[in-house]
């Protein structure tokens, strides 16, 4: 496709090249359904590959975690599906519901999939820079889903040592007792972030070297910026974590001592490599979801996106400020006091540009003509939502506090309240906002609004109660709260029973989403190409767009992705990016 | 194909003015993937830092631990500094359409010929009783140089096939550039891996 050296060469740029592409033969339209679907590198191919493993991930952490709340609600109790809950079993599915639910769900989801499809539609170009690369990501991808799902299978079970990994419970089989299991996940993880990698360095290039012709730096789309800083935090915080996955599998398979302290190792230093990847990571899956959202509310409000340039440069600050902050999970390993002093002061400031955006956004909608789709909704509960994670965090970055929050269900409830909306609230406002794009059909309304309102409050109803629990000392590692009298307290058992029930509605309203997704996707309404009359460009292509994306020709860019309700355009409240501007006017 | 209009005439679906890129694609994307490179090796330097420094007074090397031969070391550091400046030489006669096959060969023989001296350091350590499970330091030492000796081995296999290509005179200048780049950073970063690690 866009062959880099090919379209240097001829000084034209890569468009040039494309263009020609996009009139000229396609040549690939004879290929067999295997070619086609799993062997594509067509970026939107390789989108609903990224997409549809993330789903199929999302009902693996979603069954792991109804097995391990019916265990804590009713404790001892056979769960359906699944039978007694061993405390190996019960250590297995928390560790894999956290793991699957950031690497294998919100990562793929978010970045891989969206980025995949969004970016080279909204710069309107033909695919990737490197459309084989972008394959072989794909294929490691799944590779890792592969090795996660088998080490359910070998001896001693699944990887039970909490997403986390911290040593000296993940580096020795004595302790964890998952000799093949802890090493399979350590490697699936690795395998993952060489998978992210390489998208990563896709998706940079791609938007510095594909724009289409008149796209400044200022006229890409909000989401495509976020996804692009994302990626480069993945890509500049992963190689520590990295280095401390090498570390541990030679701890747990050659009998090296990186993290044993006995021979000279140190347990902390695996905590400070995992931090410094982690804690970014928290901004590498939060940036992409308040870029959907930067879209969403824009495109459903009729009203431009207010301070683009301060969204932008508050992105890059949390981007630069989430380096400087990771020894907030440590407060008590045992670091010195005056650094946990320094970290406390750089977490409260992470959440000045954080509070700034969801400002931002607040000062969008004002004025604006919302019309409440389900995209919409989606939108709103995500920036009410997240800002219930937002606050609570802020209690947990100080030192003082989370010294007695640390580890109970307060810390649990606080970043699920985060993540939540991360991975699924911002990821349903995409799936649903750009749904008529993707698949050329539009998604029923009434299901879509009945699904979001009752996810989210289930959602609520989930997590408040857990907040309740944790504020009064239930600690979040115990597999069976019967045993220890101080937490079966008047009225901490019916919490959580609350919160499990709650789960359970949570978990079955998702089948009217999938229910109402795949309906949609063969016989929902037929959308034309910009049902929701948006600017930017991927709603100049047609609904789906075929292979080369812009079958008429790449566009040339005259503006900026959000001018809505300009005074200058009349009735017309929308001015698509690509528009020529008219007879006379100033270009 | 040439038809690129300077400006676009108003209100006319011409095609802008095309950009061309600051950095070739394949530069740009080896690049961001120095940048993951440099953190990868950061988190293995940062690491050995902080195990060097729990270390108990007086205890480093590790008792029953041969010193690292960092005067022999000196000699194999030599060898993969001159290979690069060599390569970089190499691209600039290329550049100018005046290419070298000698030089990039020898930037080749050179950059092979540091992993078999390091190899035979290997050899002599493991003779005196250090390995991979001895100590941490044999631990660290393994670890750091074995990666940073594999990356070198990568760029080897890509600088041979580099060298086919240049005498098919099919070599493209994105290619060298990308391997120039990758080379680059595998050599400057050995000279900060010897002073953190062998000293």
């Amino acid at each position: 496709m866009s062959s880099t050296a090919e379209a240097h060469g001829h000084g034209g740029g890569q468009h040039a090249h494309g263009h020609d592409h996009a009139q000229g033969d396609h040549g690939h339209h004879d290929q067999g359904w295997f070619m086609k679907y799993f062997w594509s590198t067509d970026h939107k191919i390789i989108c609903f590959q990224y997409l549809f493993t993330g789903m199929f991930m999302a009902v693996i952490g979603g069954f792991a975690v109804y097995v391990f709340r019916m265990q804590l609600a009713f404790p001892g109790m056979p769960v359906p599906g699944w039978g007694r809950v061993t405390a190996s079993d019960y250590n297995a599915l928390i560790t894999t519901h956290g793991s699957v639910m950031i690497f294998w769900v919100a990562m793929p989801v978010l970045i891989a999939a969206l980025g995949n499809y969004l970016i080279p539609l909204m710069i309107g170009c033909d695919d990737m820079v490197f459309p084989r690369l972008n394959r072989l990501s794909y294929q490691i991808f799944l590779v890792s889903v592969v090795i996660l799902i088998l080490s359910f299978l070998v001896q001693g079970g699944a990887f039970g040592g909490a997403w986390t990994a911290y040593p000296p419970l993940s580096a020795k089989s004595a302790f964890n007792l998952t000799p093949m299991g802890s090493t399979l996940w350590i490697t699936a993880v690795a395998l993952e972030f060489v998978a992210f990698l390489l998208g990563g360095i896709n998706f940079v290039t791609t938007l510095m070297n594909s724009r289409a012709p008149g796209m400044k730096m200022f006229d890409v789309p909000m989401v495509v910026w976020m996804i692009i800083i994302a990626s480069i935090l993945f890509m500049a915080s992963v190689g520590p974590l990295v280095a401390g996955a090498v570390m541990l599998i030679f701890d747990q398979q050659i009998g090296t001592a990186f993290f044993d302290p006995a021979k000279g190792g140190d347990p902390i230093l695996w905590q400070h490599l995992f931090w410094f990847f982690g804690h970014p990571e928290v901004y590498v899956v939060l940036l992409p979801a308040m870029g959907i959202t930067a879209e969403v509310i824009t495109v459903h409000g009729r009203k431009k996106l207010f301070a683009y340039r301060t969204v932008l440069y508050t992105a890059i600050a949390t981007g630069i400020i989430s380096f400087f902050v990771w020894a907030h999970h440590q407060f008590i390993a045992g670091i010195d006091p005056r650094m946990a002093n320094i970290f406390t002061v750089t977490t409260l400031i992470i959440s000045i540009p954080v509070a700034e955006m969801v400002f931002v956004y607040i000062a969008t909608l004002y004025g604006a003509s919302i019309r409440l789709t389900t995209p919409m909704l989606w939108a709103l509960g995500f920036i009410g939502e997240f800002l219930m994670g937002g606050v609570t965090g802020i209690f947990l970055g100080a030192s003082g506090a989370d010294i007695y929050f640390h580890d109970t269900y307060f810390v649990l409830a606080h970043f699920h309240y985060t993540f939540f909306p991360i991975a699924f609230i911002a990821t349903f406002a995409a799936i649903t906002h750009w749904f008529p794009k993707m698949f050329g059909r539009m998604m029923n309304e009434a299901w879509g609004k009945v699904h979001f309102w009752v996810t989210t409050i289930s959602f609520n109803m989930i997590f408040i109660p857990l907040f309740l629990l944790g504020a009064r000392g239930d600690h979040r590692r115990i597999y069976d709260p019967t045993h220890f009298p101080e937490l079966m307290r008047a009225g901490m058992q019916d919490l959580r029973v609350l919160a499990t029930v709650s789960l359970l509605i949570l978990i079955s309203v998702q089948v009217v989403f999938v229910a109402n997704f795949i309906y949609s996707i063969f016989w929902g309404p037929k959308a034309d190409k910009n049902p929701w009359r948006a600017n930017s460009l991927e709603w100049h292509a047609p609904s789906p767009p075929p292979h080369g994306n812009f079958p008429e020709g790449l566009p040339n860019v005259y503006r900026g992705p959000y001018e809505y309700a300009h005074p200058d355009r009349g009735e017309d409240d929308h001015w698509p990016q690509h528009e020529p501007p008219p007879e006379g006017a100033k270009a | 194909m040439e038809a690129v209009l300077p400006q676009p005439q108003r209100g006319s679906p011409q095609r802008l003015p095309q950009r061309r890129p600051v950095v070739p694609s394949a530069m740009l994307g080896m690049l961001v993937f120095i940048v993951t490179e440099i953190m990868f090796f950061a988190g293995f330097i940062s690491a050995f830092t902080i195990s060097k420094a729990n270390a108990v007074m007086g205890m480093w090397p590790p008792p029953g631990q041969p010193r690292l031969p960092a005067e022999a070391t000196l000699l194999n550091t030599a060898v993969l500094l001159v290979s690069g400046v060599l390569l970089f030489v190499a691209y600039r006669r290329f550049r100018v359409n005046a290419p070298s096959k000698s030089l990039y060969l020898v930037a080749f023989v050179l950059g092979a010929a540091f992993v078999g001296l390091q190899g035979r350091e290997w050899v002599m350590l493991l003779g005196a009783g250090m390995t991979m499970t001895s100590s941490t330091l044999g631990s660290f030492f393994y670890l750091i140089v074995g990666t940073h000796a594999l990356h070198v081995a990568v760029c080897i296999v890509a600088m041979g096939f580099g060298f086919v290509r240049l005498q098919k005179g099919t070599l493209s200048r994105e290619f060298f550039l990308a391997t120039l780049s990758f080379w680059v950073f595998v050599v400057g970063a050995w000279p900060i891996i010897y002073l953190r690690v062998y000293f």
